[in-house]
């Protein structure tokens, strides 16, 4: 199969690679997919107000897969949580050119960010009872 | 050292150019039609034919009247299970095959149970192999025909093919059996080994692509299959076509070849295989072997990276050629077939990589590849949150993954 150049250079060369401290107040984790269908991805996003201040991640999966979630750090550094919550698949598809066969990648890491804010929000929600 | 370096030996071989050389004078020189019986162009042509058949035989222990020329194992394996079901099914209805068997046998069974036939697939175990006792125990009063592989062509585990045919023959059912992988490989031997029916191609012993063999037994029992193609009635009625003079002329030698190298070549390709396999296990940990230590090919090495996707790793060894799965089934994102019947379990099935090395491997190759693949390994767990998961002492198998696709 063969890979578009920017599959690759997000492959060779990931960006935000690594892990925050889950149980930071301002960080949000995402885990998704599964060992068995050969794709995990965790993401996680800092936030400071309603800004994704930094990212992170680490996937387990094609180079697709690692690609599409390279890609969704580099999106969401910087933006709100709103607008973060905007980004869709389909953009990514387009970015990195992904095959039919691949856009299963790109659902991923939606879903991946997805469930890093909800993660966040939910952290929030109970800090806020908790006071 | 030339990169990309070969590392996919049973996907397919090489030429061997002392092959090529046997097949240069058939393309423009000798180009007759081996079945033209009325002038020296047709004679010569048969002749080449006769001699290729010998060779043939000689590699299977058989009688060169016992060899059918095929376009390959595809062909061979649909003419064996399809022309034995047709001759032998007005009396009898059930095949017994294994789920660790190439696609073309278990497409050819699945074709066949829609004609009304019955197939019992035998799960193999977990080092892919099936037992007698299970082939024994699978057996009926209407039972045509066992079809069970040699050589896996993904793990390379050998199936107990002697002990089978025994069984087989004790029950007066035929066996067939796919030697793609294991002809020239391994000693095969298809009187001892009571073999009736045998497939194997060029392409995977240094010889030609597009020619193969079918082997059928012409004395107790004397085996008969249905022609799956009508014509001239070629390769006594069994396979109608022109013959491919050249690559029977290749296929013949890559035979020769194969019998007279096995031994020295089986022992060199295994010290390599094993070098291979010693450097990456010393470097690296949670590297599991699939398939038999004991009952393999000494070509073949099948290791599965745990926390490491397959086709990831491919990517990032890209100066070797190496396969994750079957060449014929990784175009589709399913791990492979056999590994899962194998129940190796789907995360290790998916980190799977098959190393396979031969005759023009050297040891300087194999250092290469195998610091790349260390190198890809380590970077790409680096990246994993499996792996992460694990050195925080996570049981993977007790986590509740979400949003799985």
């Amino acid at each position: 199969m063969a890979y578009s150049e920017k599959v690759l250079d997000h492959y060779n060369s990931p960006r935000n690679v690594g892990a925050l401290d889950k149980n930071s107040a301002n960080v949000g984790t995402g885990v998704v997919g599964a060992p068995e269908c050969g794709d995990v991805m965790k993401l996680q996003i800092q936030v400071e107000g309603d800004r994704i201040v930094d990212a992170k991640f680490k996937t387990f999966g094609c180079g697709s897969a690692i690609a599409s979630s390279s890609l969704a750090t580099e999106w969401i550094k910087g933006k709100t949580l709103d607008e973060a919550m905007t980004i869709r698949n389909t953009q990514i598809v387009e970015e990195l050119s992904l095959p039919p066969v691949k856009i299963h990648c790109s659902v991923l890491a939606e879903d991946a960010i997805k469930s890093a804010v909800a993660d966040f929000k939910a952290k929030r929600e109970s800090l806020k009872e908790g006071k | 050292m030339k990169t990309p370096i070969y590392l996919d030996y049973q996907a397919t071989t090489p030429l061997d150019p002392r092959v090529l050389e046997s097949m240069l004078p058939y393309f423009t020189q000798h180009f007759g039609n081996a079945a033209s019986r009325n002038h020296a162009f047709g004679w010569e042509a048969e002749k080449a034919v006769e001699n290729a058949r010998e060779q043939v035989a000689a590699l299977l222990g058989a009688s060169s009247k016992e060899i059918v020329f095929t376009s390959g194992s595809t062909e061979s394996i649909n003419l064996a299970l399809k022309g034995v079901a047709q001759m032998y099914g007005e009396t009898k209805k059930h095949i017994i095959t294994s789920q660790a068997e190439h696609k073309a046998v278990l497409d050819t069974c699945k074709h066949l149970e829609k004609e009304g036939f019955e197939v019992t697939y035998l799960a193999p175990d977990k080092q892919a192999r099936v037992s007698v006792e299970q082939v024994r125990a699978a057996m009926r009063a209407d039972t045509i025909l066992v079809a069970l592989i040699w050589a896996n062509n993904e793990v390379g585990t050998l199936n107990p093919v002697r002990e089978i045919g025994a069984l087989c023959h004790e029950r007066g059912v035929l066996f067939f059996t796919d030697a793609t992988q294991a002809a020239g490989k391994v000693p095969v031997d298809v009187e001892a080994d009571q073999v009736d029916l045998l497939c194997l191609s060029g392409h995977k012993i240094y010889g030609p692509k597009g020619v193969g063999v079918l082997y059928v037994r012409r004395r107790n029992p004397r085996v008969r299959v249905q022609a799956q193609m009508d014509g001239g009635g070629h390769e006594r009625g069994m396979r109608s076509g022109t013959l491919n003079v050249p690559g029977i002329v290749g296929l013949g030698k890559a035979c020769e070849l194969a019998r007279l190298e096995l031994t020295s070549e089986a022992q060199r390709s295994a010290a390599l295989r094993d070098r291979l396999e010693k450097r990456i296990t010393d470097a690296l940990d949670h590297v599991h072997l699939n398939g038999s230590r004991e009952h393999r090919l000494p070509n073949n090495l099948n290791l599965s990276f745990a926390f490491v996707e397959g086709e990831s790793l491919i990517m990032g060894i890209k100066d070797c050629a190496v396969s994750s799965g079957s060449a014929c089934t990784s175009a589709s994102l399913e791990p492979s077939h056999v590994l899962r019947a194998m129940n190796v379990g789907e995360d290790l099935a998916h980190s799977s990589i098959r190393f396979g090395v031969g005759r023009f491997t050297t040891s300087e190759e194999i250092d290469f590849a195998a610091d790349q693949v260390i190198g890809a390994v380590k970077r790409l767990r680096e990246l994993s949150p499996l792996y992460e998961m694990a050195q925080e002492g996570i049981d993977l198998s007790q986590v509740n993954w979400q949003g799985g696709h």
